[in-house]
């Protein structure tokens, strides 16, 4: 009758603790696993995860999309100004604080390497999991640089710096209100910023909880893997924020 | 693989998918897909009766003005655009966006393709909480200072834009954004998942050409949704600045508003009918698509017949979704666009009458020749047919640039969008819950009781929208609260009350399909595990499906989904899970 593989997906030993905890669901997918070895269901769930990270960073990058339309929406078009009766090109560009906005970028750029060293530092330990779990074998005891401390430093330090540019365009008389201008420079970066803050937030959790609770390398090695691919998209982000308030000016 | 049972895979099985316990985590806080499905469902239950009770309202004030709803008081005409701003949103997020994919779909896509359960079912339930509370504080618009917005369900500025607009435009309209807004992200999250999930956990043999149109349609319902959502977000987040924080992104100078001069400037109204339709166009198609997968899946299942064209049908999803995201000016012809814009958007949203006819001609020729079971969920698939192309008709007509400028903003308009969102897509909402009542409860339905329950609202509400289109014609506006206040209306008031009278009888209808449900839950026949002898996964498995959706095996597809009548085989229907068909072609 009906075909049921007697194959059962064997999930992977992780966190040490019961049935209790967050449910982690490492499924191996039907017709996987079962190998004994933790590289395909660790791939695959690998996959699965940044899957899922790039298509919610579609979402993301679709919000930002809908604002850099309105913004150059906004710039071609003018207000109607009573007294000549006619539409008014009230577009006022920004002079942005570029000192600030450039260390800011240095930062984040930054924290894009450090936090890449982290992944691969994260990758290299998983690969070498299987052998130094041999008896007799030591791995080199050189402890690893604190890759992900540093990212969350250079995280804490761009947001800093953000917020110290908004101050200095406030004292220059900018504020969100002000004129379209610099109401297009606090949504943008706002936005950009509160996205950041989601990925520090993840930074914290991988370089806290998962650094020392989570025994499972391949596990670390998954959320490392999701936080720095969505730095970098953040970097990116930011980048090509700071191109558009900076050319379209 | 026959050996992994040495791995100690028993225990560990029921490790990894560990059934929860206690009520909390079995129940309300659950990551189990069935249950977060069955709760989307019962949101969206609560919702369309709510929706329903205000449309009731509108209806008895249109016929009978002065009289006063029971508990309810005097409708004034400002109550009245607050009964149908809260009416469409209410209809439109909360029920056509919610039970079709976040209720069906979460609840049959992994078993459908053989996983146990979505990619990420914490994000699952994080979506289901978010849609719930941004459902909360839209209702809470009701009770506060100024009560709900009135602007529409489209929140048109400067209306929406400035809080001394109206009543309810201050703390109302503030709720209302904040509820879309939270419903954007918790969908956006859902879409992140049913994509994840349809892309990489269908089990083994199940290509993306094997899986049943139910699934396609879900998977490009949830890609419209992450492309779309992330906009209507962007427009709210502006929109929240502009009236709370001083900025001009939709406000333009110079307005005089109840006596005050706003000082805002420069912002464009259109901005926010740009924004506000590049979502709102591909999320009608988000409300219908969900209905056409399970159209096809129940014309195919009680005709007996494969449906007609499988791949047609998934490349006409596809085009219906890509050319929905180029068709958003349609809705914009009469805001002062210039006729060569019009003109592209009007052949663009012609161009979708192409696939949509290819699927409905695909339905007739799944039907033509079938050994057709006119049960409950069957009816309401054919009905759906028929409401789609009923409803869809006068979509070309309003397509036409030249033809909307005078049934623009009429009821010719509300009709169109009734007849296919406010019917069709219920049917399928309706389709559906017949359809998997007894995977997911164990019981059958009622028939007689569905049957009657498809008859008086097939009947009622073409008695109900198909007159509008006249009233349209005839020039009856939209967001009218009043048919007294212009001569010319007067003669239509003998049809607006034959229109109310039939609303009013197919609300009842209703209420025998509420008694049949929770009747059926406690009461019903029990239910085998493959009661309508189909074809899918679904239907492999124990009624109600146990918590890892398969009894700790892994089902293999080896069939296409709709193998039914297949010839040389006793049977006159083969499981995707049997030895495969004799000369398979999938």
């Amino acid at each position: 009758m009906s075909t049921f593989s007697p194959t059962i997906t064997e999930p992977k030993p992780r966190m040490g603790g019961g049935g209790g905890g967050p449910v982690s669901r490492f499924p191996g997918g039907g017709g996987g696993g079962g190998r004994g070895d933790d590289s395909p269901d660790f791939g695959e769930t690998l996959r699965r995860y940044r899957l899922g990270l790039a298509v919610g960073l579609a979402a993301v990058l679709m919000l930002f999309v809908s604002f850099t339309s309105a913004y150059i929406v906004r710039q071609g078009l003018g207000t109607w100004d009573a007294q000549t009766q006619t539409y008014v090109n009230d577009w006022r560009p920004l002079s942005l604080p570029m000192g600030l906005l450039m260390m800011n970028t240095l930062f984040i750029l930054a924290a894009s390497f450090t936090i890449e060293m982290a992944r691969r530092t994260a990758f290299q330990a998983a690969v070498m999991a299987p052998v130094v779990a041999i008896p007799g074998i030591a791995a080199e005891k050189r402890s690893p640089a604190p890759w992900l401390p540093l990212t969350l430093l250079l995280g804490f330090a761009f947001l800093i710096g953000q917020w110290m540019a908004w101050k200095e365009l406030a004292r220059r008389g900018f504020y969100l209100a002000s004129n379209p201008s610099s109401s297009f420079f606090y949504v943008l970066t706002g936005m950009h910023g509160l996205h950041l803050i989601g990925g520090l937030i993840a930074l914290l959790y991988a370089a806290t909880i998962v650094a020392f609770r989570t025994r499972a390398l391949e596990r670390k090695r998954i959320i490392v893997d999701i936080t720095a691919w969505y730095w970098h998209f953040m970097a990116l982000l930011w980048l090509y924020i700071f191109a558009l308030l900076k050319f379209e000016a | 693989m026959s050996n992994s049972n040495g791995h100690g895979a028993g225990a560990a099985v029921a490790h990894a998918h560990a059934a929860p316990t206690g009520f909390i985590r079995k129940y309300i806080f659950s990551k189990d897909h069935k249950v977060i499905g069955l709760q989307y469902y019962f949101l969206a239950l609560t919702a369309v009766w709510v929706g329903m009770i205000l449309s009731l309202f509108m209806r008895i004030h249109l016929v009978w003005p002065n009289v006063p709803i029971p508990l309810f008081g005097e409708i004034k005409p400002e109550t009245y655009l607050t009964l149908l701003t809260m009416h469409g949103t209410i209809m439109v997020f909360f029920v056509l966006t919610t039970a079709p994919q976040g209720g069906f779909g979460n609840y049959v896509l992994p078993i459908q393709i053989g996983a146990p359960d979505m990619a990420f079912p914490t994000l699952n339930m994080l979506s289901f909480w978010v849609t719930f509370l941004a459902f909360v504080a839209l209702i809470a618009a009701f009770f506060v200072a100024g009560g709900a917005p009135l602007g529409g369900w489209t929140a048109y500025a400067p209306l929406s834009a400035i809080p001394l607009a109206g009543p309810g435009q201050g703390a109302g309209m503030d709720l209302w954004i904040t509820s879309i807004a939270l419903f954007c992200i918790a969908s956006l999250l859902g879409a992140l998942n049913f994509i994840t999930t349809t892309l990489d956990l269908r089990a083994k043999g199940m290509t993306l050409m094997r899986m049943p149109l139910t699934c396609w349609s879900w998977f490009v319902t949830a890609i419209l949704g992450l492309l779309a959502f992330g906009v209507l977000l962007a427009a709210g987040v502006l929109l929240l600045l502009d009236r709370n924080l001083g900025t001009s992104f939709f406000v333009p100078g110079g307005l005089n508003v109840s006596g005050v001069v706003i000082k805002h400037k420069g912002g464009s109204p259109l901005l926010w009918q740009h924004l506000f339709w590049f979502f709102g166009h591909p999320e009608v198609y988000i409300a219908i698509l969900p209905g056409m997968g399970v159209t096809s899946q129940i014309l195919s299942t009680f005709a007996r017949k494969p449906i007609f064209g499988y791949k047609a049908m998934v490349y006409a999803m596809m085009a219906i979704g890509i050319l929905g995201f180029v068709v958003w000016g349609h809705h914009m012809f009469m805001s002062g666009m210039s006729p060569y814009s019009a003109f592209a958007f009007s052949i663009m949203t012609m161009a979708i009458g192409v696939p949509s006819a290819i699927k409905t001609f695909n339905w007739l020729g799944t039907l033509w020749k079938g050994k057709i079971r006119f049960v409950s969920p069957m009816l309401f698939a054919i009905g759906f047919v028929s409401l789609f192309v009923s409803g869809g008709l006068s979509g070309p007509f309003l397509a036409q640039p030249a033809l909307d400028i005078p049934l623009h903003d009429t009821f010719f308009v509300v009709a169109h969008f009734h007849l296919i969102m406010g019917v069709a897509a219920i049917f399928g909402i309706f389709a559906a819950t017949y359809y998997w009542f007894p995977k997911m409860f164990g019981r059958m339905m009622n028939e007689s009781l569905g049957r009657i329950h498809f008859f008086i609202t097939f009947i009622g509400t073409y008695a109900i929208f198909m007159p509008m289109h006249y009233e349209g014609l005839a020039g009856r506006p939209r967001r009218y609260s009043s048919l007294d206040v212009v001569q010319f209306l007067h003669p239509m008031k003998p049809l607006e009350l034959f229109i109310t009278v039939a609303a009013i009888l197919t609300i009842a209808a209703q209420f025998v399909f509420l008694f049949n449900l929770f009747w059926s839950m406690f009461k019903g026949k029990k239910a085998s595990d493959n009661p309508w002898e189909a074809t899918t996964l679904e239907w492999t498995t124990a009624t109600p499906p146990p918590h890892d959706n398969f009894g700790g095996k892994v089902p293999v597809v080896n069939n296409g989904p709709y193998e039914y009548g297949v010839p040389g085989v006793a049977r006159d229907y083969v499981m995707q899970t049997d030895p495969p068909v004799p000369a398979a072609k999938h």
